[in-house]
């Protein structure tokens, strides 16, 4: 780690605030970046680290304090400006072109040209080149839209380190990747901050601050709570700063949120999929799920986990297999049809397949129940309200006011909303894909004794996500997937463990 | 106040009504005359009442992220349709024939609707595309019908569809209303307006909610098409004719604008009644404007893409921070230097 202080910060912010109508965002937070660290911004959801970020990018404008690159007092007025300027930034919601292709992404804006004229070949060639320096496996030609969020996110990593920058800023980029790529990064993150790069780092992963990030700063509520070098505090203390409170030591959340089956291993089974298939998307797989189970879905980035998901939700159509709920079999051939039965899915991006962003937060929690009901049967307005404050106070979903764009809400915040819309059916089904990606450690305890409280009233949840632990935590059973297909299926009795998960993913081997 | 959302519309309508009283001192006088009344002012609600209307379907239609620019050609084949009918009558006054010429004008249109909803939602055409086939094919429809001639009908009754007065109001202005409100109630006492705007704002998020996107979608094309054969029935009447040629001509491009200016995105999703109905009265009020204070007909038109122009801008919250800015930098010069992009940029 350089000594600091003897150097000058490359970037610093003295005072700044951001006001949106009702909401203080930013409330006078100093802030300092030096090259050669990588330094984490913490803080709960909501804590306005996206939006310092954004303001710091000249997304929104300051409403106050400034802004000083290099030692000069700038005003930067957009994020091409902020590019210009020698800062790489890759945002919370990745914003990317779905219909061009990877390449495109990666270099749009700055196309190697020849004669005036997009240089085709060498832009291909460039882009496959900055893929293989994170030794991924993307073919650049292909649309992007063909590939999944995690990979999405990826590609918005490469194209934010393809170029030289002096300050590199990652906002949560890590919220959907797995180890391995998550580790790809890592080494990434170091060789540019060994060649003297400032990068500023989101995550609500503790691990991998700690892992990564030499000093930090804590943002509590929109005002800056404090700077500290990794290395003297400590994670509980960390977490007690996060939220304001007094140091505990809750630990990690009890390591087992898991209940029994409230009719033990031989309940009726709720779901049951024979030889469901997709071509192209998922080799065909058997699967039971009981009722009052948790069941988990491990495997790596396109291992299949989303798409061996949608299939039980009808938002794709199965090529083959047939599925049956309650012992009856069904056509799910819309998600219209899953739902009837009593099936709820919480897509893993959400911000394209979950919600509706300019609609209120009221609107989006109570919108599944109301096309579940028809539009002739409209929710009286006070119900609505009734049940839109009881799920923002159940979830702590801030701000607490129902009337707010959903789309300006943080991103954890939205992710609750989404949860929260599905919960409120009161499915007999509730398919999670990644419901966690982007919430707090505070939040992400709750939401976890959430699913397992539901889970020992009765509902089968099917639960996936590429955290590990997470998924041990929570699951009675874990199916593992591999290259499309369901590779194993383990009993979650207490001997398994992250790296038995792992060993099982690598080998792939049938248990 | 000004957050909210029929603030700029009022406020563009007024000025536009003020401005008009520097040319006719008299503008704002409304006189009973015969037990009916007149004056500008009821003017322009007359006149607009066909806009409203056919705005008030599109608002919808576009709502769920699509458009209809068929509504003119409704507009001229319901006209066609009723005044061929009441023109072929034995007794063109008697209320029953009125009655089944806007039948028979209403049906033809649920047809077209249907038609437009069919090809976007069901064969998944793009909306532009599939209502410009009705909106080309149309006219020729409407020709036909009349045979290429101007159709003049004779009947009291239907006379007052467009052209008539109920309670010294004129009874197009009652309609519109009527629709209006009914459709107020419709979309928001129902879930209907929820779910429209749902669609709207994220047509794949709708569908995994589970909700019927086609069933919606096809619904606003007939709601549209209903909505501009009852302004295509006040057309013909308040000219007693119908006009294959020219009835409707251009309509669903004010209409549009209309829906525009009202505060509605064409990309669909948050719609807004209230502001269709006052971007519709602009439009009206911009082209009785344009007529009085005499602007030469060769111009016309570019003076109505002026001020529509002008009125988007004003509603958009980033050009009028842009322009706030831009005074207020002018005044203030002791900021910290600026990047040298920055003024790259300006
Ligand atoms: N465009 C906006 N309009 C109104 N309020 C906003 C807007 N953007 C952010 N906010 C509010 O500002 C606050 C800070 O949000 P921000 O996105 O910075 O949080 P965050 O720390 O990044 O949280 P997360 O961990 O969930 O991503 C929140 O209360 C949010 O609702
Ligand atoms: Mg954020």
């Amino acid at each position: 780690m350089p000594a600091q202080s003897a150097q000058q910060p490359v970037l610093e912010v003295r005072g700044i605030r951001k006001e949106f109508p009702g909401v203080v965002a930013l409330d006078g937070v100093d802030f300092r970046l030096f090259p050669g660290e990588v330094h984490a911004l913490m803080g709960e959801n909501g804590a306005g680290k996206s939006t310092l970020i954004k303001v710091l990018t000249g997304v929104h404008p300051s409403d106050g304090g400034e802004v000083v690159l290099d030692g000069r007092p700038v005003r930067i007025a957009g994020p091409l400006q902020a590019q210009l300027a020698g800062i790489s930034t890759v945002y919370q919601e990745v914003n990317l072109c779905p219909n061009l292709s990877v390449a495109e992404n990666i270099l749009i804006g700055r196309e190697p040209r020849r004669f005036g004229l997009v240089h085709w070949s060498e832009l291909r060639r460039r882009a496959a080149e900055s893929v293989a320096d994170l030794d991924l496996d993307i073919d650049v030609s292909a649309p992007l839209d063909s590939y999944s969020t995690a990979v999405q996110q990826l590609v918005a990593i490469v194209r934010a380190v393809e170029v030289s920058a002096k300050v590199l800023i990652l906002d949560e980029p890590t919220s959907s990747l797995d180890r391995e790529e998550v580790r790809q990064l890592f080494a990434v993150m170091r060789r540019l901050r060994d060649q003297g790069v400032a990068i500023l780092f989101v995550s609500h992963f503790l691990d991998q601050v700690y892992e990564i990030c030499d000093r930090m700063t804590v943002l509590l509520g929109g005002r800056l709570e404090g700077e500290y070098l990794t290395g003297e505090l400590r994670q509980v203390d960390l977490v007690a700063r996060m939220i304001g409170g007094e140091p505990s030591d809750p630990g990690e959340p009890s390591d087992s949120a898991r209940r029994e089956p409230a009719e033990g291993a031989d309940a009726p089974p709720f779901l049951r999929a024979d030889g469901l298939a997709r071509s192209g998307a998922i080799e065909p797989y058997d699967l039971t799920i009981r009722s009052g189970e948790v069941v988990g879905l491990a495997g790596l980035l396109g291992s299949g986990r989303t798409e061996a998901a949608r299939l039980l939700f009808g938002a794709d159509h199965s090529t083959r297999g047939s599925v049956r709920i309650e012992g009856a079999e069904v056509s799910l051939r819309t998600p219209r049809t899953a739902i009837s039965h009593g099936i709820a899915f919480c897509p893993e991006d959400r911000k394209t397949e979950g919600l509706i962003g300019e609609l209120t937060v009221r609107e989006n929690i109570v919108l599944a129940l109301q096309a579940a009901r028809g539009w002739t049967r409209p929710l009286s307005g006070t119900r609505q309200d009734e049940i839109a404050l009881h799920w923002i106070r159940a979830l702590g979903i801030r701000p607490g006011n129902p009337e707010a764009l959903v789309r300006n809400l943080s991103g954890g915040n939205q992710q609750k909303v989404l949860l929260a819309r599905w919960l409120i059916t009161d499915p007999k089904l509730l398919i999670l894909d990644e419901p966690t990606r982007g919430i707090d450690v505070g939040a992400k305890a709750e939401i976890q004794k959430l699913v397992a409280d539901l889970a020992g009233d009765g509902m089968s949840v099917l639960f996936i996500s590429a955290e590990l632990e997470e998924v041990l935590r929570l699951c009675h059973r874990v199916g593992v997937l591999r290259d499309r297909r369901l590779v194993a299926e383990l009993p979650n009795d207490g001997s398994l463990t992250p790296e038995s998960i792992m060993a099982t993913i690598a080998s792939g081997a049938q248990s | 106040m000004t957050k909210h959302r029929l603030f700029w519309p009022a406020v563009v309508l007024a000025v536009l009504l003020l401005a008009n009283l520097a040319f006719t001192p008299d503008f704002f006088a409304i006189r009973i005359k015969d037990g009916h009344l007149y004056g500008s002012l009821i003017d322009i609600l007359h006149f607009g009442a066909p806009l409203v209307l056919v705005a008030l379907g599109m608002t919808l239609v576009i709502a769920t992220g699509g458009i209809d620019l068929s509504v003119g050609s409704t507009v001229a084949i319901a006209g066609a349709l009723a005044c061929l009918h009441i023109s072929e009558a034995a007794d063109p006054a008697s209320p029953g024939t009125v009655v089944a010429s806007v039948a028979i004008a209403l049906a033809v249109a649920l047809v077209l609707g249907v038609a437009n909803g069919v090809l976007v939602a069901r064969v998944g055409v793009q909306p532009i595309i599939a209502t410009l086939i009705l909106m080309v094919a149309g006219r020729g429809v409407a020709q036909l019908v009349t045979g290429g001639q101007i159709i003049t009908v004779t009947s009291g009754p239907y006379r007052l569809i467009g052209g008539g007065y109920w309670l010294a109001v004129p009874f197009a202005v009652l309609l519109a209303v009527v629709v209006v409100l009914l459709t107020a109630l419709l979309t928001r006492r129902t879930a209907l307006g929820l779910l429209l705007e749902s669609v709207g704002g994220n047509p794949v998020a709708s569908r995994l909610v589970g909700i019927r996107a086609s069933g919606l979608i096809a619904l606003v094309y007939v709601f549209s098409a209903l909505c501009a054969a009852v302004a295509g029935l006040m057309i013909s009447s308040n000219v007693s004719s119908a006009d294959g040629n020219n009835a409707g001509l251009w309509i669903e491009l004010d209409a549009i604008l209309a829906v525009v200016v009202g505060g509605t995105s064409l990309t669909g999703g948050r719609f807004s009644l209230g502001g269709t109905v006052l971007g519709a009265l602009i439009i009206q009020a911009l082209s009785t404007t344009i007529y009085t204070i005499g602007i030469p007909p060769e111009t016309t038109l570019v003076f109505k893409a002026f001020v529509v122009i002008t009125v988007c801008l004003i509603q958009s919250p980033a050009f009028r921070a842009k322009a706030v800015r831009r005074r207020s930098s002018a005044t203030r010069s002791a900021r910290p230097r600026p990047l040298k992009t920055e003024e790259a940029e300006a």
